[in-house]
């Protein structure tokens, strides 16, 4: 089985239309009702490449776990197709599962057995001889730092070791695609970014494609190739961060100048770059423009040989959290918070059901 | 995959990505259908003994049902060694021996209840084991264990198979040791062979087998663990009291007599008072063990069956 799109592409020379990538997996109208009624995925189409990070971002109940559910082989999709590593998800699971690692949203790792008893435990699953997962797990116990706490019972891990824990168990198999399910959710600042530096290391020493979802925009914006923003299950929006942003149409300059008659629309349109302006209230302007530190100055400069004076000016890059807000109607912030007490709250009551 | 080409894997993990849809995968993964078996059942086994509070709390309900029904209710001595008089005929302790032993033999197949109830709870422990064998996959789906195994290329029958055997394997150390707490206590083992204990065993092995099958069966789209404990409370002591493992059928009603000939403890507790005892039972050791392979064996295929398709949703 290979895949078409990419040799046509070949031939015609117009590698470069990806990257000069290969397409890893191929997501056709994937839909997935619940109970008949429950629309979680409602026909997404993307694809993702080989060796890329893409990130799947959304608010809650998006279907973005759903989506990941279903790539994994755990969900049967409602209709669609979609193939992981050239095999078809419905049709070969079993190739499908050999070839990727997940971590999942929750953590998954048995409480009562030891890090590396986990480890290994995950290395038979995947049928791995143990002369060879006892170096893997000695490895990747060491990627994630956990060599020190391998031998104690994964209870007294803490939130920051137990995602660490998961993602060596993700890895075992060596797959060549990572799922990752909201990576560091509930996780500190810096154990966030420490999970993210492990991710990036462990992506350039096996060379995996990571698909994962998150709900931190500046993660998905450092570190995503691509993001595909869904939303009520639909892809909204798809595209580098660079692209996303740029959909917003440049940088806005926000500018006041000395309270006039004049409408200086025209004026401030006619220079260079500018996309779009508008006259916010008599003193005030809103205008987009690309580069806007090249051009907030020519602005400045095209008033004052006119005779107008600039008193206050501020420039603002677009973010991925307007984009987002653009796209959802929802701003991530005032989720957040939201999400983090939610995920709390369920690791408290998983304890207090032991 | 042979070793070189596994060493040089290893060496180098990410070496030459082949091709989407390449068949010639780069990790090293046995193609044998049974691997992850062990590790699933070891697992289980190895939260299981590595706990010993929750195999004494395991034992402790039999042993004292031995204790209580079997040395209270101690039938032999209410009816042998003077216990037993009636005022005013002078019949001699003999005869009165005799008929008592009689009777026992006639009731229960056995002089002593002590040891027939014994065997009986054998059975008890290994249907309590095989109850809570459908809790652990409730709870595995809970914490998303579940979904992290079928995430994997482990056969989705192994996943079944593991609690499955590891059920098996919890019980019969169980019953192991209430066959050593009874023999302590004063079972009788006048009739003891090696053969009778394997025979015993590989008989509680099927009963085992079959009933944890039900009840993983039953958890197996079950997301609640109270459901699950309802069933198991619902479904234990019927089970346990229409079998002969308490008592002897014979004095039971005509429906409850029929209820306990299509019940799988009744024919293994029969093949252990037959073997461990020399008691007389209420068939033949080949239609008991017939019985229960036949039970073990439809129960774990239709289990496997039902877990390719209930597992996944
Ligand atoms: N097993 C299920 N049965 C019924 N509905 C479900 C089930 N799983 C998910 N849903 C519904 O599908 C929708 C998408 O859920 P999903 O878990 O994919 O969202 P998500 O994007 O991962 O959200 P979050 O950010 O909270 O993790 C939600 O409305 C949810 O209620
Ligand atoms: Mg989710």
């Amino acid at each position: 089985m290979f895949n078409l799109t990419n040799v046509v592409m070949e031939m015609n020379g117009e590698m470069d239309a990806n990257g000069g990538r290969r397409t890893i997996m191929q997501i056709r109208d994937l839909k997935k009702v619940f109970n008949g009624t429950v629309v979680a995925v409602d026909g997404v189409t993307f694809d993702v490449y080989e060796g890329e990070i893409f990130g799947f971002l959304g608010p809650n109940g998006a279907g973005k776990t759903t989506t990941i559910s279903m790539l994994t082989t755990l969900l049967r999709p409602t209709s669609g197709t979609a193939t992981v590593c050239g095999f078809d998800i419905l049709k070969e699971p079993n190739e499908v599962r050999k070839r990727i690692g997940v971590v999942p949203q929750e953590y998954t790792a048995d409480e009562d057995l030891t890090g590396y008893e986990n480890i290994m435990f995950c290395a038979d699953l995947y049928g791995i001889p143990r002369r060879i997962s006892r170096e893997r797990a000695d490895e990747l116990l060491r990627l994630v730092e956990l060599e020190a706490a391998k031998d104690r019972k994964v209870e007294t891990y803490s939130g920051g070791m137990r995602r660490r824990l998961e993602l060596a168990c993700g890895l075992i198999n060596h797959p060549r695609v990572l799922f990752l399910d909201e990576p560091t959710l509930g996780l500190d600042v810096q154990t966030r970014a420490a999970v993210w530096q492990y991710i990036r290391k462990l992506k350039e020493e096996y060379g995996m494609t990571l698909f994962l979802t998150t709900h931190y925009l500046e993660e998905a914006d450092a570190l995503c190739d691509r993001i595909a923003i869904i939303d009520h299950g639909k892809i909204v929006k798809i595209g580098s961060p660079k692209e996303l942003k740029d959909s917003l149409g440049g940088d806005v300059i926000e500018l006041g100048v000395q309270e006039s008659d004049d409408d200086l629309t025209p004026l401030i349109s006619s220079v260079q770059h500018v996309k779009e302006v508008k006259r916010v209230s008599p003193s005030e302007y809103r205008i987009k423009s690309e580069l806007g530190e090249v051009t907030a100055p020519m602005v400045i400069d095209a008033l004052r040989s006119k005779g107008y004076r600039v008193n206050k000016i501020s420039l603002t890059r677009p973010t991925l959290d307007q984009v987002y807000l653009e796209l959802t109607g929802k701003s991530i912030r005032e989720e957040n918070g939201d999400r983090t007490q939610a995920m709390r709250q369920r690791m408290i009551m998983r304890r207090a059901r032991r | 995959m042979t070793t070189a080409e596994a060493n040089k894997n290893l060496v180098q993990p990410a070496g030459g990505i082949p091709a989407p849809g390449d068949k010639s995968n780069s990790t090293i993964i046995s193609s044998s259908p049974y691997h992850g078996l062990w590790a699933l059942t070891n697992r289980e086994l190895k939260k299981w003994y590595k706990n010993p509070v929750i195999l004494l709390l395991s034992l402790i309900q039999p042993v004292l049902w031995l204790g209580l029904f079997g040395k209270a209710m101690n039938f032999g001595a209410i009816f042998t060694d003077g216990a037993f008089s009636i005022p005013g005929l002078n019949i001699p302790k003999e005869i009165i021996n005799q008929l008592g032993t009689m009777l026992m033999l006639n009731v229960f197949g056995t002089t002593d209840y002590f040891s027939f109830l014994a065997v009986g709870m054998l059975s008890f422990i290994v249907l309590f084991t095989a109850m809570f064998s459908g809790m652990s996959i409730v709870w595995d789906r809970r914490l998303g264990t579940l979904n992290k195994v079928m995430s994997t290329p482990v056969a989705r029958g192994s996943i079944v198979m593991s609690k499955i055997l590891s059920s098996v394997i919890r019980s019969l150390v169980q019953a192991s040791i209430i066959l050593v707490l009874a023999v302590l206590l004063g079972m009788n083992i006048s009739n003891i062979t090696a053969i009778g204990v394997l025979g015993t065993f590989a008989s509680l092995a099927l009963l085992s087998f079959g009933f944890s099958a039900i009840f993983l069966m039953l958890a197996l789209r079950s997301t609640n663990q109270n459901t699950q404990m309802a069933v198991v409370n619902l479904l234990n002591l019927p089970l346990l009291f229409g079998s002969n493992a308490l008592f002897p059928a014979s004095f039971m009603p005509e429906w409850l007599q029929a209820f306990v000939k299509i019940n799988p403890i009744s024919y293994a507790t029969d093949i252990g008072r037959q073997m461990l005892l020399g008691a007389g039972g209420m068939g033949t050791l080949a239609f008991d063990f017939a019985y229960l392979t036949a039970f073990a064996a439809a129960f774990s295929i239709v289990g496997i069956m039902l877990s390719w398709r209930l597992l996944s949703k």
